[in-house]
């Protein structure tokens, strides 16, 4: 269908959004005129929980409501479902212990979680937050969203990052990119309007921590190094204070309530409660009414210090590699930048000075401060924002299986992305018809310590005697950390078939399966959607008509034209709030065809006065 | 598919020694017209185009930056693989030190704390060789600039070799050195 008068409007550019899909909290901001904006939920809440809750009778509840939801019904409610994205049961054996999610067989190399009856993996539980997120911008700037930059810890390897897009195209969003949430805190930030210089962020959120360093150069923002922990955050420090509390519990009431779900997860919100406060008041109290007993702790500033002292430590082994690794001695870092929840906690403000000898920036909000830098990042996508580029790095070295379970590095970690390498693989034995290549991520020698990524089945290779055939294979690493392998025939010149097998993670046919299983059961979600756009059309239409009414060309159509525009223009009001798509899109199209006369006429006339405009 | 000459890619002379910062000025230019972010509502081709040759971009500078993998590049174009095994063996002007090293790392892992200052200044010196090394690379590519010679080439993958292997010794040290658990409780 062609508008006639999109001419008015230029083309047409759906808004690109950005997301922080945090580990506790989520959120969804985009680039206004006048720079980067976080987007509200209809509860006015700018941050939406990372919860999710599945109902009886198959709805689901995301965010607040989810989070309350957290404390009457936990076997139906996930939370930090960030902690299990991209991993195996093996890789999460140790927070499975606090975490009361039962999880299903066959879990190796998905997590399956068992929730209200229903097995679901971590993709489409956060495609459930992304789906939230997309409802709320959608709601705020009155126009479909299907577009999105996504932001990821920094140290996410391949399968976390597959699996962050996986659940983007589950929720009906495409992942334009995604991006390291240090790398988009210094966007958010506009460093680079000071000067050029060098700049370290330490993001230490609820479930991650990321460090990584960067260079300023006119607007290019160059990540040197990045390092960090993908178990580490906030959430080590509330399960800490939860043990204790537990515990206490144990021994003041005679009985434990570890088995308790609700329990558990009241004391939780109070032990949560009593450590944000204790960012701004020197003394806190743990409370906690349970079936009419009461547990209170009270726990000071330096006694809470002493209990976190390590974990905060754990963040500087990181810091540490990060200069090495960038080149950088810490007198040279220009700028501090704080990221993340956990940041406001005094003792952790405190290492950072410490560490880097600079009072780090603290003027954004530390929980917003990512999703801000992903709307930029959107912006540059959309092409709004022009004088802005980032170069970003891949954080772990990637490398291949070779003879005696030794690792060959092939691109090794910090390297600018995109990023490749070429290497030729040939045949052991006469004939063989098949070369399996195994790829691996990290920074160890041999296999066993480094993360197994995928294999690559090299198929159909014309049968040869052995160490003939010569198979040039290329390992590209994309702009968003995921790599890509493609295969030739060196001697044919002809494309090699390769098959993929993820170690961790779906498959494609898995995500397929699930997108149109997420389409099934949110058919209605659907058909509001379509309604949605229906009316941002209609409204696009309609103002253009009204527009065109008061230009000349108006004055030169018939009484008849005139009433047949007018009759199309009401009925489209008139079915403007039904619900029904195809009615209000059928009376755009009646609309339409009533004004072409219009639109030729006023397209004749622009084209008369661009003509007498100009000297010929 | 062949990667093509990196430095026809940067539009650099094909010289060993290299001026960093036009190198570097040349990567963010080059960066801002190809990067895929520049092609994000481009059709797959060009995107696909984008992503192919800012990969090459990026491993180019790379190649090019670090004047030791640039040299390895060099040799490379120029048929001189340096080959794993030949860095291994022992250069026969260090085989004293290497015994040496090797009974100081022996009386550190057996528990010699008081081995350390040893090992620290074993570890100062091979940093000393190994800037010395860099330092006389760098003499021999200005020579190779002025007067391309075959005979050159074959010093600098001599000095390549001799270099990895301190490198080696080195990082082998300060695994050591940076190993705690190697001290007695």
């Amino acid at each position: 269908m062609s508008a006639p008068f999109q001419i008015d409007f230029g083309p047409r550019r759906t808004p690109v959004v950005g997301i922080d899909l945090g580990t506790t909290n989520s959120l969804v901001a985009f680039m206004d005129l006048t720079g980067p904006a976080v987007i509200p939920g209809d509860d006015g809440d700018r941050l939406v929980p990372s919860v999710v809750h599945h109902g009886r009778s198959g709805e689901i509840t995301v965010g607040n409501p989810a989070r309350r939801l957290l404390i009457t019904e936990p076997e139906r409610t996930v939370y930090s479902v960030k902690r299990l994205m991209g991993r195996g049961v093996a890789d999460v054996r140790e927070e499975l212990r606090l975490f009361p999610f039962r999880i299903a067989a066959g879990s190796e190399s998905v997590i399956r979680l068992e929730l209200g009856g229903r097995t679901l993996t971590p993709p489409e539980i956060s495609a459930s937050i992304l789906r939230q997120l997309r409802k709320n911008a959608e709601a705020f700037l009155g126009e479909p969203v299907s577009q999105a930059v996504v932001t990821v810890p920094a140290y996410f390897n391949d399968a976390q990052r597959q699996a962050t897009k996986d659940a983007g195209r589950i929720a009906g969003l495409e992942v334009l990119r995604l991006v390291n949430e240090p790398t988009a805190a210094a966007l958010a930030y506009g460093l680079d309007k000071r000067k050029d210089g060098i700049v370290a962020v330490y993001d230490l959120g609820g479930g991650t921590f990321d460090i990584s360093i960067l260079k300023l150069h006119e607007g290019i923002f160059e990540v040197l190094a990045t390092n960090g922990d993908t178990h580490l955050g906030g959430d080590d420090i509330d399960n800490l204070l939860l043990r204790i509390a537990l515990e206490d519990i144990a021994s003041e009431w005679g009985e434990d309530v570890s088995g308790d779900g609700v329990a558990v997860q009241l004391l939780r919100r109070a032990v949560v409660a009593a450590k944000e406060r204790l960012s701004f008041v020197p003394v806190a109290t743990i409370d906690l009414e349970y079936k009419g007993r009461v547990y209170q702790r009270e726990l000071a500033r330096p006694q809470f210090e002493r209990l976190i002292v390590d974990i905060v430590d754990r963040t500087l082994g990181p810091c540490r590699h990060c200069l090495k690794d960038a080149q950088v001695a810490v007198e040279q870092i220009d700028e501090v930048v704080l990221v993340g929840g956990s940041t406001r906690i005094p003792l952790v403000r405190q290492a950072v000075e410490n560490l880097f000898r600079a009072r780090p920036h603290t003027e954004l909000n530390p929980e917003e401060v990512v999703a801000l830098g992903a709307a930029v990042q959107a912006g540059i996508l959309m092409g709004a924002v022009e004088d802005k580029l980032l170069l970003d790095v891949t954080p772990l070295s990637l490398g291949i299986e070779t003879m005696g379970g030794v690792v060959s590095k092939l691109i090794h970690r910090n390297s600018t992305i995109p990023a490749s390498a070429t290497e030729v693989f040939t045949t052991a034995v006469d004939g063989q018809r098949n070369v399996l290549i195994h790829v691996l991520q990290g920074e160890r020698e041999l296999v066993k310590d480094c993360r197994s990524l995928a294999r690559f089945d090299l198929k159909d290779i014309e049968p040869l005697p052995a160490g003939m055939p010569r198979i040039e294979v290329r390992f590209l690493i994309d702009a968003n950390g995921i790599l890509s392998v493609t295969a030739r025939d060196q001697r044919t010149g002809t494309e090699q078939s390769v098959e993929v097998k993820p170690s961790y993670g779906l498959t494609d046919e898995q995500v397929e399966a699930m997108i149109r299983e997420s389409y099934e059961r949110a058919e209605e979600d659907i058909r509001e959607r379509q309604t949605r756009e229906a009316r941002v059309e209609a409204d696009r239409i309609l103002g253009a008509v009204e527009k065109a009414r008061l230009h000349d060309a108006w004055l030169e159509l018939s009484d008849e034209e005139h009433g047949a525009v007018e009759l199309a223009l009401n009925e489209l009001l008139m079915v403007y709030h039904s619900t029904d798509h195809l009615l209000i899109r059928a009376h755009i199209e009646k609309l339409n065809q009533a004004t072409l006369k219009l639109a030729e006429v006023m397209m004749s006339g622009a084209v008369r006065s661009a003509l007498k405009g100009t000297k010929l | 598919m062949s990667a093509p000459d990196y430095y026809w890619f940067l539009g650099l002379e094909r010289k060993l020694d290299l001026d960093l910062e036009d190198l570097e000025r040349r990567f963010y230019n080059l960066s801002r017209r190809l990067h895929p972010d520049r092609f994000a509502r481009a059709t797959a081709t060009e995107q696909q185009a984008a992503l192919e040759n800012t990969a090459i971009l990026n491993d180019a500078y790379r190649a090019l930056r670090d004047p030791v993998s640039r040299a390895e590049y060099f040799l490379k174009a120029h048929g001189l693989e340096l080959g794993e095994q030949e860095s291994r063996k022992t250069p026969p002007e260090l085989l004293e030190e290497v015994f040496e090293l090797n009974m100081v790392l022996d009386e550190f892992r057996q528990g010699g704390a008081a081995a350390r200052p040893q090992l620290e200044q074993a570890h100062r010196h091979l940093a000393a060789l190994r800037e010395e090394a860099d330092a006389q690379l760098g003499r021999l590519f200005n020579e190779y600039d002025h007067a391309p010679d075959g005979k050159l080439l074959a010093a600098i993958r001599g000095l390549l070799n001799r270099r990895r292997y301190i490198r080696n010794l080195e990082a082998q040290v300060e695994r050591e050195l940076a190993n705690v658990g190697a001290l007695p409780d």
